[in-house]
């Protein structure tokens, strides 16, 4: 069964804005998945859609089969939800909003296991306190013990590291992945495209309202990722010679180092050409590094 | 259907409730001793009888409906707008929790402190002037079903506000005059002619004509009528209620 299957999803809002267009996303069991887009790209509205917060136009959604419309019960109590905004009962304790979460989600009271949530994301000692008084990445934390505290299969974290500081971020990194181990199916959205490098296995990329392409991280990389050789010379190099044309070398300033832009994609990199013909000509090198791509590089390009 | 959710929907507005208590039980027990000091001495010793009765026990199921009143839109249309303007409205809208779960809960909530107010004043009402209740039952029937139109009636106030002052708008201008007119405080039946067939539009006052009756047995319009209007208003307020939670209206876009 499909975690999330959405098709032909269209969502146009009053004043006639079409947030999502003809979106088709299939989440896979078990996986990371980051959706990726710019500010105002639709995906809180894909996401809020999948949740049953914001009317689809039309289109149809399942959740483990469930359409979110006419089994919405069985769809819903699959889903947890972190959404982007700190929205909190400011008057409440950490432990009541937790369990009020349960409830809300038709589960029996636990103790032990709401315990478990709490003490996982280093709450416990806060337990009683008003979420008033906790601290921003806290507020974080309790939010996503809440989207926890009904046991889901599949959870939406939108912008789960906004306002969270590096350490904090990468504990929460770990959680997410401690999660994906245990079965669930973890759909995110980030600006922090590091953290969609660091963790996801597919990524999709949204861009005003449509869904631009979908696939394997590492495909992703691979496809659309530049790499760039720099090669340190031994003696400065007045100009790059004419014999060397084809490979398109940069020279820098300084005059000591040549880069050569690539992609891995086709296989050949013609990178043992260049060497060979650096040799040939006499021309020195005391270094070579590379360095590829990042994923922020790739999504600047894809949202051109 | 989700029993749990309806449970965690009741205690947090409970709770909601007795974090403040004091205020939740001090407010309406001073104003019901100044309305009495005010009506019932004041005004009441020279005043003759109402219907029979005393002015200052006739005045009792009045300023229970007011204050019942005025306290289930208040606390239903709080309830609900509150986690809208704080944005935690997003749990209850991607829960698996239908529309009549969530009246349950929020209006359930409110009407329970409704009544609980209702039977408080009627306690204070005791230490000023003498109470008799001919029909205990029907007291409680106008009570509860008083309580839960109105507090069906502040739920979609809750839903249709897109701000505090909206929030106030119809409690202040329209719901407070409708009750201080409907016989709150005199007998329709002392009005000019014309003006008796004026408050006939006034659906207070088959509330509080019905309310009055089940204390003395004596009330504005007959008793089926009062049983009547009082059952037409909590279908209308339920199927507006449930037209809004269904179409997402002002929630879903």
């Amino acid at each position: 069964m499909i975690p999330i299957d959405v098709r032909n999803l269209n969502k146009t809002y009053k004043g006639n804005f079409q947030a999502l267009k003809n979106i088709n996303l299939h989440i896979k069991t078990g996986e990371i998945f980051a959706l990726l887009g710019p500010n105002g790209a639709g995906k809180t509205t894909l996401i809020n859609t999948i949740c049953g917060i914001v009317r689809p136009t039309n289109g149809t959604i399942t959740v483990d089969g469930h359409d979110i419309i006419t089994d919405f019960r069985a769809a819903r109590s699959l889903i947890g939800l972190v959404p982007q905004e700190l929205a909190t009962d400011a008057f409440e304790t950490v432990w009541h909003t937790v369990n009020f979460s349960r409830g809300l989600f038709g589960l029996a009271p636990n103790r032990a296991y709401v315990e478990k949530i709490i003490r996982q994301l280093s709450l416990w000692d806060k337990k009683n306190n008003k979420i008033m008084t906790l601290s921003g990445g806290m507020k974080r934390r309790v939010m996503i013990a809440k989207a926890l505290s009904h046991e889901p299969k599949i959870l939406f974290l939108d912008e789960p590291s906004a306002g969270v500081d590096v350490s904090l971020r990468k504990d929460m990194w770990e959680n997410v992945r401690t999660l994906r181990d245990s079965g669930v199916t973890i759909i995110l959205t980030t600006h922090y495209l590091e953290e969609a490098e660091e963790m996801a296995d597919r990524i999709s990329v949204i861009n005003k309202g449509e869904i631009i392409l979908t696939d394997n991280k590492d495909d992703l990389m691979k496809k659309l990722g530049h790499k760039t050789l720099t090669i340190d010379l031994d003696q400065p190099l007045n100009t790059v010679p004419p014999f060397l044309s084809a490979w398109k070398l940069d020279l820098d300033a300084c005059a000591k180092q040549l880069h050569y832009h690539y992609s891995t994609a086709g296989g050949d990199t013609k990178v043992p050409q260049l060497l060979a013909g650096l040799s040939k000509a006499g021309i020195a090198y005391k270094d070579i590094h590379t360095n590829q791509s990042s994923l922020e590089e790739i999504f600047i390009e894809l949202i051109k | 259907m989700n029993t749990y959710a309806i449970a965690a929907i009741y205690y947090f507005e409970m709770s909601r409730w007795l974090r403040t208590i004091g205020q939740s039980i001090a407010a309406p027990v001073i104003s019901t001793s100044l309305y009495f000091v005010v009506f019932g001495s004041a005004i009441g010793s020279r005043m003759t009888q109402v219907d029979g009765i005393a002015y200052g026990s006739f005045i009792v199921p009045g300023l229970i409906m007011l204050a019942v009143v005025t306290e289930s839109v208040s606390n239903a249309s709080f309830g609900f707008y509150f986690p809208r303007f704080t944005g935690t409205i997003y749990e209850l809208l991607s829960a698996p929790v239908d529309y009549a779960e969530t009246l349950i809960g929020y209006v359930g909530a409110a009407a329970t402190k409704s009544v609980l107010l209702g039977f408080l004043i009627l306690l204070t009402a005791n230490f000023f002037v003498p109470v008799h209740i001919q029909h205990p039952l029907l007291m409680l029937l106008f009570l509860v079903l008083t309580s839960v139109t109105f507090s069906l009636f502040g739920f979609i106030i809750g839903i249709w506000a897109d701000g505090f002052e909206k929030l106030q708008i119809i409690p202040t201008l329209i719901l407070t005059p409708l009750t201080f007119l409907g016989g709150s405080f005199y007998s329709i039946k002392m009005l000019p002619a014309f003006w008796q067939k004026v408050s006939m539009a006034n659906p207070i006052v088959y509330l509080i004509s019905g309310f009055r009756y089940s204390f003395y047995e004596a009330g504005d319009v007959n008793l089926s009528v009062s049983l009547l209007m009082i059952c037409f208003f909590l279908i209308a307020a339920f199927c507006a209620a449930r037209w809004m939670l269904k179409s997402g209206y002002k929630l879903k876009n």
